[in-house]
């Protein structure tokens, strides 16, 4: 009896306010599709990190003879230069801090130049001679690779030091900060969300106000008479949680599965796996907003 | 049942107390006429039997508890309690007559094979067998004041309060209405009726209490409404 009559009480609130119902839904909706992208956004760098910093290395490119550096004044790197070299990465200092290092030979980087860039016209201009020799360190911590970088670069026969990691970082910025603009805009839209919940859930009040009247005179306990509203409330956030996550859904689905991991292959890209994950929380979130809204209005208006 | 001491009620800081000092006692069973002009404190004396208001000073109890001392959850559990009824009736429009009794008990939790059972019984009691299926809008006024009080009843309270419950009703109406209430009063539940309708109070000679500007200014058993006659 109880059940099925608080269930017609909202059935009968949500009808009567069905705009602001509908507005309550696409309100959470937007608002969650941008809590969801900055989530889904942290992920892809979580994935892209894992991914990666695993594989990175320190390239430590050796001079060519055409090189313009002026650590490679003297010309071509000399065997003498690179046993230096081998022995500064070797040393004790450094040697905890290194996995292992591989030589890259010219011939090497030019069997790899070719491979990798055989479509192109201009590959075949390139010249053995033109291609760096290096070493190729792997760091046990590939957060220090500052440590590294400072006793070999500088060195004579060194032209550049390289960090892939520092290439990453960059990217990593950029999704960052679309992250911070993907949540500052929910914080936005959330705000609009709990004023609004708080102005249907409000004006649901006051167009039952005789029903309440009543309620509270024969006595119905407080719970009960607030039950209706904030369960109002919460369906309609959890609906817009729900698009907001079948939203997303569709995005990661069609404009990430289906068109960046078609059109860029080497980046491990989020799933709707990815998306099912963040769905708990976005619809956790829209409870939250709704039970917010309630407590601050209900309190209110309809007293015992 | 209802006990009134030294119970003093200020709405606004400064302004005249709305209930001065009051001291009165009302009997389970008793039916008890509560007189007085517009403004003399008729309403509020109901509004602090049912908690809507607390007392500023002096102490109210019903049914043996101090309602200041109720905690507010506990509210809820004093007014299934009592039955109250007022002039505009205040029925749901969109609810037939069956519904809008069945209301009273739905929403405190009663099951449904209860309700079933008692709100007929309780219709048939206030005259309105056969009518379950109108609405308030169908209804003459004295139809829907017994709708109403089919609903303050249905919950068998020990007190019934009524706040000029036949201000809208044409005399002999209100003389229906009357009756039902004297049939109420005669299964035990004590009445506490506000009115300003002098021939039913002087045709029923009841208690009569009357309220001057806040202060109780007569108490007589089987009075009558005007104390100069």
């Amino acid at each position: 009896m109880r059940l099925q009559f608080i269930l017609s009480e909202i059935g009968i609130g949500l009808r009567r306010n069905v705009t602001m119902t509908i507005s309550v839904i696409l309100v959470t909706f937007v608002s969650l599709t941008f809590v969801g992208s900055a989530a889904l956004l942290q992920g892809q760098i979580g994935k892209m990190k894992d991914e990666w910093y695993g594989k990175v290395e320190v390239s430590v490119f050796l001079c060519p003879e055409t090189s313009s550096a002026p650590t490679c004044a003297s010309g071509a790197v000399s065997d003498a230069q690179k046993d230096d070299i081998q022995a500064a990465l070797e040393s004790p200092e450094i040697k905890p801090y290194v996995q292992h290092v591989y030589y890259e030979s010219q011939e090497d980087a030019y069997k790899e130049f070719q491979k990798e860039f055989k479509d192109q016209f201009w590959a075949s201009a390139a010249t053995v001679k033109d291609m760096n020799s290096s070493y190729r360190i792997k760091l046990t911590d590939p957060k220090q690779y500052q440590v590294v970088a400072d006793v070999v670069s500088g060195r004579p026969g060194v032209e550049d030091v390289q960090d892939e990691q520092k290439l990453f970082d960059k990217l990593f910025l950029v999704l960052n900060r679309a992250t911070l603009l993907a949540g500052g805009l929910a914080l936005v839209m959330l705000l609009a969300a709990v004023l609004l919940i708080t102005t249907t859930i409000r004006l649901s009040a006051l167009s039952r106000r005789r029903e309440t009247g009543i309620m509270r005179l024969v006595g119905a306990s407080t719970t009960f008479i607030q039950l209706p509203f904030m369960l109002e409330g919460a369906i309609a956030a959890t609906v817009g949680a729900l698009l907001a996550v079948g939203g997303l859904w569709l995005g990661v689905q069609y404009l990430v599965t289906d068109w960046l991991g078609q059109s860029v292959q080497w980046i491990p890209y989020v799933t709707t796996q990815d998306v099912l994950t963040v769905a708990p929380l976005l619809i956790g979130v829209a409870i939250l907003l709704a039970v917010i809204s309630s407590i601050v209005t209900l309190s209110r208006y309809t007293k015992v | 049942m209802i006990r009134f001491e030294n119970v003093t009620k200020v709405y606004a800081r400064g302004a005249r107390p709305a209930l001065d000092r009051v001291t009165l006692d009302v009997e389970r069973g008793e039916f008890v006429f509560l007189v007085g002009a517009s403004g003399s404190g008729k309403s509020t004396f109901l509004r602090l039997v049912l908690r809507e208001e607390r007392a500023s000073a002096g102490r109210v109890f019903v049914a043996g508890k101090e309602l200041g001392q109720l905690s507010g959850w506990k509210v809820p559990a004093l007014r299934r309690g009592i039955g109250a009824v007022f002039q505009d009736f205040r029925l749901l429009p969109n609810k037939t007559v069956f519904e809008n009794v069945a209301f009273a008990l739905q929403v405190i939790g009663k099951p449904r094979h209860h309700i079933l059972s008692t709100v007929p019984d309780t219709l048939e009691m206030v005259g309105l067998a056969g009518k379950e299926k109108r609405r308030p809008h169908e209804l003459s006024g004295g139809e829907q004041q017994r709708v109403a009080i089919a609903r303050a009843f249905v919950n068998r309270p020990q007190i019934l309060l009524c706040d000029e419950p036949t201000g809208n009703l044409d005399p002999t109406t209100s003389l229906g209405i009357m009756r039902l209430l004297d049939r109420i009063n005669r299964t035990g539940t004590t009445v506490v009726m506000a009115t300003h309708d002098d021939e039913i109070v002087d045709q029923m000679r009841k208690r009569v209490v009357e309220l001057s500007t806040g202060e109780l200014v007569r108490d007589q058993s089987r009075g009558v409404y005007g104390s100069d006659r």
